[in-house]
C-alpha cells in the first residue's frame, strides 16, 4: 500500500476529485496549507508600503491506493492539475505500513 | 346578505359616521380646551419647533454614537486579528470611561460658565440640571456633547494600536475626555452653552469640529505613537516599511461605511435645531466624502499602479473630516474641492509619516484627522460663503495652532508620565503572542487558526 500526497492549486480540487472517484478512489483528506517551491512570492502593496507573500494558498490531498494503482493515480492526478504554469504543485509517494477502518478494526487493504 | 342585514349595516354606518363627523367639527366637543388666541397658538407652534430641535439633537447624537461601531471596524480590520478583542475593549472603554468622566468633569470644563475663557467652572455631574420637569435641554445637549468627546478618545486607540498596555489606555481616556478635549472645546464651543471661549470671541469657524474633535485625538494620537515607537517588524534594521497587512478589510470598510453613515449625524447635528439648514450640512458632508475617496483612489493608482482599499476608505475618512469645519458655511462645490484636496493629502501625509517619519500609526490616524483636520479648518475659512479674509484666514491657523500646541503638548507630557510609571508598552513577547491572549486572556477568533 502507498500513500500519495498531492499539493496542487486550490481552484484545481474538483476537477483532481472527480478524476479520483472516477478511477475508483473514493477516500481521500483534504488540507488548506500554503507553500512554494522554486518560484518566488508575488508582491503585493499594503497602504504604500511593498510586501512579497512567500507563501501561496495551495490545497494537499492524502489518498491511500494499492501499489499497484499508483501509476494510474499519478497519472491522472497530473491531467487533471497541470495547468502549465509556476505553482501546479508536487505529488510524493510513500510506503504505508498499516490502515485500519476505524468502525469496524478491519485491516490492511480491506481497509483501503 | 339578505335585506334586514343590509339595512343594519348601512344604519350603524351611518350613525358612526354622523358621530365622528360630530366630534372633528366641533373643537368643544372634540377636546375640552377653550377657543385658541394668538399667543396660544404662538406657543404651541414654539414648542413643536423646541420638540423638533430635541428630536434632532439626539437622533444625530445616535448616529454619532454609532460612529464608535464605525471607528472600532476601522481598527480591527486595518489590524491583525490576534489584537482583535484588545481593539474592541479600548473602543468599548474609551467611550464607556470618556461618557462617565465627561459627565463627571469634562461638560463643565468645556460649556461650564468661565471667568477666563480658558476653561469652565460651573456644571460638574451635570449640576445645572433641575430634575424631570424643569428644561430638559441641558440634557440633550449634554448628550449631544458626550458622543463627540468619545469621538475625539476613540481616534487615538487607532494610533497606538497592537503594542499600548491596556491600563495605560484606561488612564488616558480619563484625561482626554475629562481634561485634554473639554479644555479646548472650551475654547471654541463654550459659548454654545453657558461659557465662552477665547478662540470663539475671534471669530474662529469650527462647525462640527474638524479642529475641536479631530484634530484634538490625532495629536494625542501623535503623541501616543511617537512615545510609543513602531510596532515590532514595522521597520527593518535598515529602516525601510514593512506592511503589516489589516486581517479583514471588509470589516475596516464596513467601519468607513458607518462612520459615514453617523457624519450624517455629527455634521448636520451640530445644529442643534430642525431648520432647513440641515440640508446644505448634509450635501457638503456627502460630496466632501465621496470626492476625497475618488481623489485619494486616484492617487494611490498612479503611486502604486493599482487602486489600493486603504488609501480610498482613508481618503473618504479625510474628505469627511475636512468638511467638518466648514460644512455649514461653503457651498456643495467647494465641499467637493475640500473633499478631493483632502483625498490627496490623506495619502501623502499617510506615506510621508509612514516612510519619512518612521512614525507607526496602523490605520492612519494622525494623517485622517490631524492632518485634514488642519486643511479642513484652514479650508472653512478659504471657503468661507461670505468671502474670505486676511483676518478669518489668520484666525483659522490661530485655532490650528491652538490646538496643536494643547492637545499635542498634554498628550505628550501624559504618556511620557504613564510611560515612566506604568510603562505604556507591551513587553516584545506580549506584542509577539498578541494583545488578546496576553492581555485579555483569550483570542478574538476562537474557531479559527490565526497563523501571523
Amino acid at each position: 500500500m502507498k500513500k500519495i500526497e498531492i499539493i496542487i492549486k486550490p481552484f484545481k480540487l474538483d476537477e483532481v476529485k472527480e478524476g479520483l472517484h472516477q478511477i475508483g478512489i473514493t477516500g481521500m483528506t483534504l488540507t488548506e496549507v500554503k507553500g512554494h517551491g522554486r518560484q518566488k512570492g508575488h508582491k503585493e502593496v499594503y497602504r504604500g508600503a511593498e510586501y512579497v507573500v512567500d507563501f501561496l494558498p495551495k490545497i494537499k490531498l492524502e489518498i491511500i491506493v494499492d501499489a499497484q494503482n499508483v501509476d494510474r493515480a499519478v497519472e491522472t492526478i497530473l491531467q487533471k492539475a497541470r495547468t502549465g504554469k509556476i505553482g501546479d504543485g508536487k505529488i510524493f509517494v510513500l510506503p504505508v505500513d498499516e490502515v485500519v477502518r476505524v468502525r469496524t478494526g478491519e485491516r490492511g487493504r480491506e481497509a483501503i | 346578505m339578505d335585506r334586514p342585514e343590509s339595512i343594519k349595516k348601512i344604519v350603524s354606518l351611518s350613525l358612526l359616521i354622523a358621530v365622528f363627523l360630530v366630534f372633528s367639527v366641533n373643537p368643544v366637543w372634540a377636546t375640552n380646551k377653550p377657543a385658541p388666541t394668538p399667543e396660544a397658538n404662538k406657543a404651541a407652534i414654539d414648542l413643536v419647533q423646541t420638540h423638533a430641535n430635541y428630536m434632532w439633537t439626539l437622533v444625530a447624537a445616535a448616529l454619532v454614537f454609532f460612529m464608535q461601531a464605525g471607528f472600532a471596524m476601522v481598527e480591527a480590520g486595518f489590524t491583525r486579528a490576534k489584537n482583535a478583542i484588545n481593539i474592541m475593549m479600548k473602543n468599548m472603554m474609551d467611550f464607556s470611561i470618556g461618557s462617565l468622566v465627561f459627565w463627571a468633569i469634562g461638560f463643565g470644563l468645556m460649556f461650564g460658565t468661565t471667568r477666563n475663557g480658558f476653561f469652565g467652572t460651573s456644571d460638574f455631574f451635570l449640576s445645572g440640571w433641575d430634575g424631570p420637569h424643569g428644561d430638559q435641554w441641558i440634557l440633550a445637549f449634554w448628550m449631544f456633547q458626550v458622543v463627540f468627546a468619545g469621538t475625539a478618545a476613540t481616534i487615538v486607540s487607532g494610533a497606538m494600536a497592537e503594542r499600548t498596555k491596556f491600563t495605560a489606555y484606561l488612564i488616558y481616556s480619563v484625561f482626554i475626555c475629562g481634561l485634554i478635549y473639554p479644555v479646548f472645546g472650551s475654547w471654541a464651543w463654550g459659548g454654545l452653552f453657558n461659557g465662552g471661549g477665547w478662540l470663539e470671541k475671534l471669530g474662529f469657524i469650527d462647525f462640527a469640529g474638524s479642529t475641536v474633535v479631530h484634530s484634538v485625538g490625532a495629536w494625542c494620537a501623535l503623541a501616543g505613537a511617537i512615545i510609543l515607537g513602531p510596532r515590532t517588524g514595522k521597520y527593518s534594521p535598515k529602516g525601510e516599511v514593512r506592511a503589516i497587512p489589516g486581517h479583514n478589510i471588509p470589516l475596516a470598510a464596513l467601519g468607513v461605511f458607518i462612520l459615514w453613515l453617523g457624519w450624517f449625524g455629527f455634521n448636520p447635528g451640530s445644529t442643534t435645531a430642525a431648520d432647513c439648514s440641515i440640508a446644505m450640512i448634509f450635501v457638503n458632508t456627502n460630496q466632501a466624502a465621496a470626492a476625497g475617496a475618488l481623489s485619494a483612489m486616484i492617487l494611490s493608482w498612479i503611486l502604486f499602479k493599482k487602486p489600493e482599499i486603504g488609501m480610498t476608505l482613508n481618503g473618504a475618512l479625510a474628505g469627511l473630516v475636512a468638511i467638518t469645519a466648514g460644512c455649514a458655511n461653503v457651498t456643495p462645490t467647494s465641499a467637493i474641492i475640500i473633499g478631493l484636496i483632502a483625498g490627496l493629502l490623506v495619502v501623502l501625509s499617510v506615506l510621508f509619516i509612514d516612510h519619512k517619519l518612521k512614525i507607526d500609526d496602523p490605520v492612519g490616524a494622525v494623517s485622517v484627522h490631524g492632518v485634514c483636520g488642519a486643511w479642513g479648518t484652514l479650508a472653512a475659512g478659504l471657503f468661507n460663503i461670505g468671502g474670505t479674509t486676511s483676518k478669518i484666514v489668520l484666525t483659522q491657523l490661530i485655532g490650528i495652532g491652538a490646538c496643536f500646541a494643547w492637545a499635542f503638548g498634554t498628550a505628550l507630557i501624559l504618556f511620557k508620565i504613564t510611560d515612566m510609571i506604568i510603562g505604556l508598552r507591551v513587553s516584545p513577547e506580549e506584542e509577539l503572542e498578541g494583545l488578546d491572549l496576553a492581555e485579555h486572556g483569550g483570542h478574538a477568533y476562537n474557531d479559527f487558526q490565526v497563523i501571523n
